[in-house]
């Protein structure tokens, strides 16, 4: 791409993502042909990846505001308030084209570029999570991704020094050529030294630092717009490479930066690079932008403008800075190694200007690059949701324990421990929650606070019923930061879905808005950043609706804080939340019957928030410290899960109720949480006096998994079980 | 007590350890950059944990030739104590102030997980705290704690007792399933000839606050302490 054309032809502008009415639209802004750099500059800013052109006119449909909230979308990130001057700043976002084509590389990027979201407004990265999707274990290439993927992205975490502690791991075909990769980053700043990205004011010095640029990643941003092919292994060179120990001192230096008074506004390049950096940052400032791309630090030589305007290299920022304060800054970068270039001006022509070798490859109206972006909405059709099944009409195993037994040990539900141990989950010595429980928990450093993060999202929920599967997604998310004992602040969301020009997908994208907007004003758990990634498919098959929702809450004091983990024996064990015996679109119907049928299990909001308000209640007065809430697998399975963590077995009391004995170990009622407790007849008075239902469903002790009439599952057993499917897999051929 | 923390490019544990040895002394270690010349007075040198210079080419071997570790390198060879933890264990190989190298692990895999230790000698400054044959629960996270010498650089380090800690079982004995990283003879961490240079994989410093489940690591810190009082 490197030539220069002699003119634009239609192909051209069809190679670079634009439609014929959206290159109108292009002449009629600048009122003549662009340049090819002007067309590769239009052509990433019009992007779905950067423009949000068919998503935008839902996404504002969602609640976006709080006492709680500082900043929402918009920004590189949103921040909410921990109280005591302090904020949490957080996102997550996909990485998931170029983790399919190149997955080290592109998952390693994907944490290195959700980092830089946080740090560039003045935040330390304090917790990563990850939310991964990927194909059917029996697919050819899965064994292949899980391994690349999640070395891509411990590899990167590790080095640069920020924890990994949470996230999620899916197996299902329906990501057989698609696989999701959503990175989350958590980080902590005081709330008056926080950085925007607004460059308000004239004549200030545009500052380029971090890694040299490169051929990397051009059209990282147009490839992601985009569904894939067989060959879409061809587009790895469109893969950007990481390097974590550049983005380590990246931040150090930023930091450093930050603690002095110098900085107009700060900005990562992400997607689109410099292009979209610069235009924002423009834009937001009301400005123009001069930049001399002579002055580029460059990692090869003869790159053109073009090039160095839509480069994705990893690892560099732009930065406006107070004039006279140059040399301040460059001590600074030079003392940890890292180019520093004053590339630009900002001006007050609001022209986005770019000269290189004296020529002048660039003169475009920011406003209108980042304004005029196409808006769409696009044809959308929801079909009715499956009818709700009752649980008398799912066929019951022969045993309840040894369907425990498989549940427990199949891809689903087994331990991800294989995952998490290969990332550092525990340096910055904060992590007081380590995964592998409900949410991870990291104090706030110096303090007893304690900052709790998770992400969820049930696909096969959202599959079945868009709406009711957005609103379990955010209600889950919350549950999990409740079972904690955190105040839920907010989310984040990550919206994976496939072409939105096809009318099934894009009602399956308003869907689970729809669905989230309801969950998000039930509980106020407002969203304050998000990212949305579509045309996931391949050969045109798309991959199931996936909502991520990454939850952020405030533990005020780490010392009442609950786990898992049961604690003694001779405990009572009490279900609290209403038990329906739900088990359409349930993992034993998935897993033991091999069908997805029905409606997924309906959240009631107003059930969900008297549940979660109580057990938060609980927790926080000293009444309870082992809570789990009950999602995949059902009450069978999150007991197990608790004797496990803790080592103590249980014995469950012979349920006499209406419902069917299969339905109650496996529903997958919403809104529930199991509590271990010497207390019982106290928390059973307290969930009466709030209106909760509760029942005792056993008691803790023992080395198994007890059942009235049934055979006994040892722990050990489940263990061996549960910790060893992974293992296993990753190992055999 | 006064202790220094080198702080290299690519350091990530240096506050980490910084905040276990505050907890213990009272007060603030001093952080000295890589690019200084001279170690300030201090009791105790420490090269903390993290992927100096991005562990590229390998670990620690960049940081090796910093130009703080030629000091660091005299001040060990005169006696002043130095505790390399994981990363720095690595320098400590890489300057030649203990024997052996740290190869990737057997999985070739990152792990992170808590492990367990027999402390073998409690007559150093770092260990009085603790009881030979102690069983103490610490964690590792590391790609390349895979220790190797030769033969008989093994057999000295166990005839001159210069083995500070080993993986071991919850009963103290030591099996290929203990062993975390295929380390030659389980070994965890070292000590030179005068018992005064110690390097170790786990990191203690990671359970010496019972808020992050475990205060195994911290008699370390409180035996410096009070060898330097």
């Amino acid at each position: 791409m490197s030539a220069q054309p002699a003119a634009m032809t239609p192909e051209l502008v069809s190679e670079h993502g634009l439609s014929a009415q959206e290159y109108e639209q292009v002449l009629s802004i600048l009122g003549r042909e662009p340049s090819i750099t002007e067309l590769g500059i239009f052509s990433v800013m019009w992007s779905e990846h950067c423009s949000y052109k068919s998503s935008k006119v839902w996404l504002k449909t969602l609640p976006t505001t709080g006492p709680q909230v500082i900043c929402g979308p918009g920004e590189n990130a949103g921040i909410v308030d921990i109280g005591d001057g302090q904020c949490a700043i957080f996102k997550m976002e996909s990485h998931n084209h170029p983790s399919f084509i190149e997955p080290y590389q592109g998952a390693a990027t994907g944490v290195g570029g959700i980092m830089r979201d946080v740090f560039t407004m003045g935040a330390r990265p304090v917790a990563n999570l990850n939310a991964l999707r990927f194909g059917a274990p029996d697919h050819p290439k899965t064994r292949h991704l899980v391994s690349g993927v999640v070395a891509g992205i411990g590899d990167y975490g590790n080095c640069v020094g920020v924890p990994t502690v949470g996230g999620e791991v899916n197996f299902d075909p329906g990501y057989n050529g698609n696989i999701l990769v959503n990175a989350m980053c958590v980080g902590l700043a005081d709330t008056e030294k926080v950085f925007y990205s607004a460059a308000r004011g004239v004549g200030l010095p545009v500052v380029y630092v971090g890694s040299k640029t490169g051929r990397d990643g051009i059209h990282g941003a147009t490839m992601a717009s985009a569904e894939f092919d067989d060959d879409s292994e061809e587009k790895r060179p469109t893969v950007q490479v990481g390097d974590p120990f550049t983005e380590k001192l990246l931040i150090e230096a930023c930091l450093e930066l930050m603690a002095g008074d110098i900085i107009i506004a700060i900005q990562d390049m992400g997607a689109a690079g410099l292009t979209s950096s610069s235009v924002e940052m423009a834009d937001k400032g009301g400005v123009g932008f001069d930049l001399d791309l002579d002055k580029v630090p460059c990692r090869e030589q003869g790159m053109s403008a073009y090039e160095m305007m839509l480069s994705e290299s990893q690892e560099r920022m732009l930065i406006v800075l107070k004039p006279g304060s140059e040399d301040d800054a460059r001590a600074i970068f030079e003392k940890w190694e890292l180019d520093f270039a004053v590339v630009g001006v900002t001006t007050d022509t609001g022209r986005l200007i770019v000269t290189h070798n004296g020529r002048i490859e660039a003169d475009m109206p920011v406003k209108a690059l980042a304004d005029s972006a196409p808006e769409y909405k696009r044809p959308w059709t929801l079909s009715e949701p499956p009818a709700l099944i009752s649980p008398q009409d799912v066929a019951a195993p022969e045993s309840l324990t040894g369907t425990l037994e498989t549940l427990i040990g199949s891809p689903h539900l087994c331990s991800r421990r294989w995952v998490w141990e290969q990332y550092d989950h525990m340096v910055m010595g904060d992590t007081v929650r380590r995964p592998g429980s409900d949410a991870a928990v990291v104090r706030v450093h110096g303090t007893t606070k304690g900052l709790a993060a998770t992400c969820d999202v049930t696909p096969r929920y959202c599959a079945a019923d868009p709406v009711e599967g957005g609103k379990q997604a955010v209600a889950e998310a919350w549950r999990n930061l409740t079972a904690t004992g955190a105040d839920p602040l907010a989310i984040t969301d990550c919206m994976n879905f496939g072409n939105p020009e096809r009318p099934e997908i894009m009602g399956q994208f308003v869907g689970c808005i729809e669905g989230m907007r309801e969950a998000v004003e039930a509980l106020d758990f407002p969203v304050v950043s998000g990212n949305v990634s579509l045309y996931n498919e391949t050969n045109g098959a798309a991959i199931p609706p996936t909502p991520a929702i990454g939850g952020v809450g405030l533990i005020p004091d780490i010392a009442h804080m609950a786990d898992i983990a049961l604690r003694s024996e001779g405990e009572t064990l009490l279900l609290l939340g209403e038990e329906r015996g739900h088990l359409g679109q349930s993992l034993y119907m998935d897993v033991i019957l091999g069908k997805r049928e029905g409606a997924p299990p309906p959240v009631d909001m107003d059930a969900e928030r008297k549940t979660g308000d109580l057990v938060r209640e609980l927790i926080r007065d000293g009444s309870l410290a082992t809570v789990h809430d009950v999602s995949d697998g059902g009450l069978l399975v999150a007991v197990s899960e608790m004797a496990l963590a803790g080592g103590i077995g249980a014995t469950l009391s012979e349920y006499d109720g209406p419902l069917p004995r299969h339905a109650v170990a496996f529903g997958e009622d919403q809104g529930r949480y199991i509590v271990a407790t010497p207390q019982g007849d106290e928390i059973i008075a307290r969930a009466r006096a709030a209106g909760v239902p509760v029942r005792t469903v056993g008691k803790t002790g023992g080395d198994a998994i007890a059942i009235a009439g049934e055979q006994p599952a040892p722990l050990r057993r489940l263990q061996s079980l549960h910790e060893g499917w992974l293992p296993h897999y990753m190992t055999s051929r | 007590m006064k202790a220094s923390v080198i702080v290299f490019p690519g350091s990530n544990c240096d506050r980490d350890v910084a905040v276990s040895l505050k907890a213990a002394m009272g007060s603030r270690p001093a952080m000295v950059w890589h690019g200084e010349a001279d170690v300030p007075a201090s009791d105790l040198i420490v090269l903390p944990g993290g992927f100096s210079y991005g562990d590229y080419l390998r670990s620690g071997a960049m940081a090796a030739h910093s130009p703080i570790m030629r000091d660091v390198v005299a001040k060990a060879r005169k006696g002043t104590p130095v505790l390399g933890i994981c990363n720095g264990f690595h320098l400590l190989t890489e300057t030649g102030l203990l024997p052996g190298v740290l190869m990737r692990n057997a999985s070739l895999k990152f792990i992170c997980k808590d492990v367990l230790l027999k402390v073998e000698r409690n007559d150093t400054d770092f260990t009085r705290r603790y009881a030979p044959g102690d069983v103490i629960r610490i964690p590792i996270a590391h790609h390349d704690g895979n220790y190797f010498a030769d033969e008989d650089t093994l057999d000295r380090l166990e005839g001159e007792n210069l083995i500070a800690f080993r993986y071991c079982d919850d009963a103290g004995a030591l099996s290929d399933d203990a062993n975390p990283n295929g380390s030659q003879r389980a070994i965890a961490g070292l000590y030179n000839e005068t018992g005064t240079v110690l390097g170790l994989m786990p990191h203690p410093e990671r359970l010496a606050d019972p808020a992050l489940g475990g205060t195994d690591g911290k008699p370390m810190f409180t035996s410096l302490v009070e060898a330097f009082h």
